[in-house]
């Protein structure tokens, strides 16, 4: 069984809905959650005001319509899952600590911004900083995945500690910047000065890279590990080649204004 | 102002109102036209307040709450910004808080202290006409600041010159160009050396400073005499030398010998007051200082008290935030021209660390060995030592042993078995947090309207509900009266206010300013003319007076 919001009314300006998560929603009433107050612009609106709503709370979410102007989906979510048949606006699963978000269109900028657990996939494409730290802050997410099927912009991963991001298009600039630790797997390519200023950390390109001077070539591998990685990829829907799977890398490692402990993959051959 | 006939009589409380040598005493107090007065008509609103506590607004003498060094601390910290939102009213705006809040916030935070005046420590005189006006959207307290003229070339080149009259009136323009209300010196000389000699700093304030043939302590024994005799309400307002480093006391200690015979305000003392080997750990050194500030008149100075918890430096001592700065913190440096130098530094006091954990309980004992609150006052030089909001919990510290022991408890336990901390059992008094806080900061400021509550003061008022725990008390006062109008009741914002600006006018000979043109011709980015910060800037604002006016020379025209 499953709660179902579909978007009757397209704001003019964006709402701001930390209250469509299954946390937030459990046990009220069909008319509780019509009562749930949002952000729209400045003013407080109730979530019946845009929505309408089919059943009463339970811990799946599913938002139908276009939902590219309804922010934070999904925030401070510890469990349960938001499917949003459409796309999803900014700062989509913020906080989250598990569970699962699945969008099947596009998702906007900060996607899964201070996440520590659980999933989001998107299978179009998002915009900045997916996965980053908010400005300012040192520490990026802590932990859980990040699925984009698609093509997403700049800073991918900024300053982030721990967990997976796994792009299957482009990445645009500057991909896994101040990176302490973790894992980014970009399957169609990345912008330039990736890695820039990263710690520790693991940067896969399927495609060549116009890497930074600071960082320097140190080896070709076969990465036992990234075939696990893969592996899972491809059970979540992502293409992946046996060449990919099982080929030659060349490892850059960097970045040296920083400790030097961070690799940058690139895949070489089969 | 409050609307002429709004009036007030504040009934039943304790007054505690050193500067009138009232003592807890249960009077009223009668508010009429922004002002106390003696009598007010039948009409007068009441607030019934039996046994709660009456103290005049408090007034902080030494803190950084405008201007371009603090909007650097706010870009540098969104961070800090997006955890501490601080929501509008019906009658205030809304801003953002951490360490460096935004104008309205500060304005608003302070008055949810029950302060109602502050002055900022440290603007160059280039970006006067900036903290005007962000001060004109901070709002409830009153403020005003002191101009940095320590480290100004052209100053610096009279008096290598011997131009002491010349020297003198160049203080008056500049203080007067600028709407300062006084005079600071921050590290005198130590900019030069930061900037000509690639990020070196004095060391010995009897080596002279390159270009200059000057002594950094000349320097600063001819600022002190000056602006005395310039009878400033506020004397030189000195950021000693060697600020921070291991057995910086006895720069501090030459410093103010060579202010012998005059006035001056020693500001943060703490950060003056380690003993020890330079490049070793910091000792105490907090006896030998305030020995000398107690028996010595012409001394007044606040203590800059650590907190833990986050803070930002942030100063003209921009050699010093480069000497703190690390791979992992975030550090900035701006350009002031030929005045002065500024560095801004996030940074975080902890307590397992000895050095910090040493500076908190050197800020303690220099108050509890402290003979003389009309001289040593409250501070936490804003947000260098901790944010004003730490300023409840540092009181309880001052007022409560049982709190002193208990948190004494929790820090760095060598650092405190090193300290005086310990054998120091002296509890600050109600009438003693008063002096510190109030009446003595405005005596210090030639504010003869301010702290305190006698006929004729500004109606600046809070009244605390009485608390054993006095953090607790202090944090949230019941009543806050700014200029005659209720701003708080019940803890809850009733009204908004501006503030008054409040600055002063030397006397100087404006021949001097055909000195000073040429000057700006050759080495300024702004032209002489569009320097000086004109009428148009400042919103409501009063002029201090000086001291003994009838004694200094008349002003020839402007």
């Amino acid at each position: 069984m499953h709660t179902e919001l579909e978007l009757t009314t397209v704001p003019e300006v964006p709402i701001e809905a930390e209250c469509l998560s299954p946390a937030k929603i459990k046990g009220l009433s069909q008319s509780g959650i019509e009562h749930l107050v949002m952000m729209h612009g400045n003013r407080k609106v109730r979530v019946g005001d845009f929505f309408r709503v089919t059943g009463n709370g339970q811990s799946s979410l599913r938002l139908e319509g276009d939902l590219s102007r309804v922010k934070y989906i999904g925030a401070g979510m510890k469990e349960g899952e938001v499917r949003v048949n459409g796309s999803a606006g900014m700062h989509l699963g913020a906080g989250m600590s598990g569970g699962v978000i699945r969008v099947s269109g596009d998702a906007s900028d900060w996607v899964g911004p201070e996440m520590s657990g659980g999933r989001i996939e998107v299978m179009g494409n998002a915009g900045h900083m997916v996965g980053s730290a908010y400005r300012g802050q040192r520490v990026g997410i802590m932990g859980g995945e990040i699925l984009i099927h698609g093509n997403v912009k700049n800073e991918l991963g900024s300053a982030m500690r721990r967990g997976l991001i796994a792009v299957g298009g482009q990445a645009g600039d500057f991909v896994g910047v101040n990176m302490r630790a973790g894992t980014i797997v970009v399957m169609g390519g990345m912008g330039i000065r990736a890695g820039a200023g990263m710690v520790r950390g693991s940067i896969i390109s399927f495609e060549p890279v116009e890497l930074l001077p600071t960082f320097t070539y140190s080896c070709w591998l076969r990465p036992t590990f990234l075939r696990f990685y893969l592996c899972h990829l491809g059970q979540s829907g992502f293409e992946i080649d046996d060449d990919h799977m099982s080929g030659r890398y060349r490892r850059y490692c960097g970045d040296s204004v920083e400790e030097n402990r961070g690799e940058i993959l690139v895949f070489d051959s089969r | 102002m409050a609307e002429n006939g709004t009036e007030l009589r504040i009934k039943g409380g304790k007054v505690y109102d050193p500067a009138n040598g009232i003592d807890g005493e249960v009077r009223d107090i009668l508010v009429r036209d922004g002002r106390i007065v003696d009598k007010v008509s039948e009409k007068a609103r009441t607030f019934n307040i039996p046994g709660m506590v009456v103290m005049p607004g408090g007034i902080d003498i030494h803190c950084h709450i405008a201007g371009p060094k603090v909007n650097l601390s706010r870009k540098l910290q969104p961070e800090d910004h997006r955890l501490d939102v601080h929501p509008g009213t019906d009658v205030t705006r809304s801003g953002v808080g951490g360490v460096t809040p935004s104008t309205f916030a500060t304005g608003y935070r302070y008055a949810m202290l029950g302060y109602t005046t502050a002055f900022d420590a440290a603007v160059p005189p280039l970006a006067a006409r900036h903290v005007i006006e962000e001060f004109h959207d901070t709002p409830v307290i009153d403020k005003g600041f002191y101009v940095l003229l320590g480290n100004n070339m052209f100053l610096y080149d009279l008096l290598k010159q011997g131009r002491k009259q010349d020297f003198k009136d160049a203080i008056a323009w500049w203080v007067t160009a600028a709407r300062a209300a006084s005079v600071k010196l921050v590290n005198a000389g130590g900019d030069e050396f930061w900037k000509g000699r690639r990020n070196e700093n004095v060391t010995d304030v009897n080596e002279k400073i390159d270009p200059f043939d000057l002594t950094p302590l000349h320097a600063t024994a001819a600022f002190i005499e000056a602006v005395d005799e310039l009878n400033m309400p506020h004397p030189a307002h000195i950021h000693c030398n060697n600020l921070g480093h291991s057995g910086n006391i006895q720069t501090t200690l030459d410093t103010m010998k060579a202010a012998e015979g005059h006035r001056a305000h020693i500001a943060h003392v703490q950060f003056h007051s380690y003993a020890g080997e330079l490049g070793k750990r910091v000792q105490t050194g907090s006896e030998a200082i305030i020995d000398y500030i107690n028996t010595h008149e012409n001394i007044t100075t606040d203590i800059g008290m650590v907190m833990f918890g986050k803070a930002t430096a942030m100063t003209a001592d921009a050699p010093l935030t480069w000497m703190l700065r690390n791979k992992d913190t975030k550090w900035i440096n701006a350009d002031t021209e030929c005045e002065s130098g500024c560095g801004v530094m996030p940074f975080s006091y902890q307590d397992t660390n000895y050095t910090h954990t040493m500076q908190w309980a050197i800020g303690l004992e220099l108050f509890l060995l402290s003979q003389d609150p009309w001289r040593v006052m409250f501070s936490t030089d804003h947000p260098n030592g901790a944010s004003f909001r730490t300023y409840p919990r540092l009181i309880r510290l001052l007022m409560d042993r049982g709190f002193r022991a208990e948190m004494m408890k929790q820090v760095n336990q060598k650092a405190i078995s090193n300290s005086l901390l310990p054998q120091l059992d002296r509890e600050y008094s109600l009438y003693e947090i008063a002096i510190i806080t109030r009446a003595a900061p405005a005596r210090a400021l030639g504010l003869a309207n301010k702290g305190h509550l006698g006929v004729g003061a500004d109606a600046d008022i809070t009244i605390y509900t009485d608390d054993e725990n006095r953090e607790r008390m202090f944090n949230a006062p019941r009543y806050v009266i700014k200029a005659g109008k209720p701003i708080i009741e019940d803890h809850e914002f009733v009204d908004d206010h501006i503030g008054r600006f409040l600055h002063a006018e030397p006397v100087y000979d404006p021949a001097i300013e055909d000195h000073i043109r040429p000057f700006f011709d050759d080495y300024y980015s702004i032209r002489f003319n569009n320097y000086r910060v004109d009428a148009s800037y400042l919103h409501d604002h009063e002029v201090m007076p000086l001291r003994n006016s009838g004694n200094g020379r008349k002003k020839k025209g402007k």
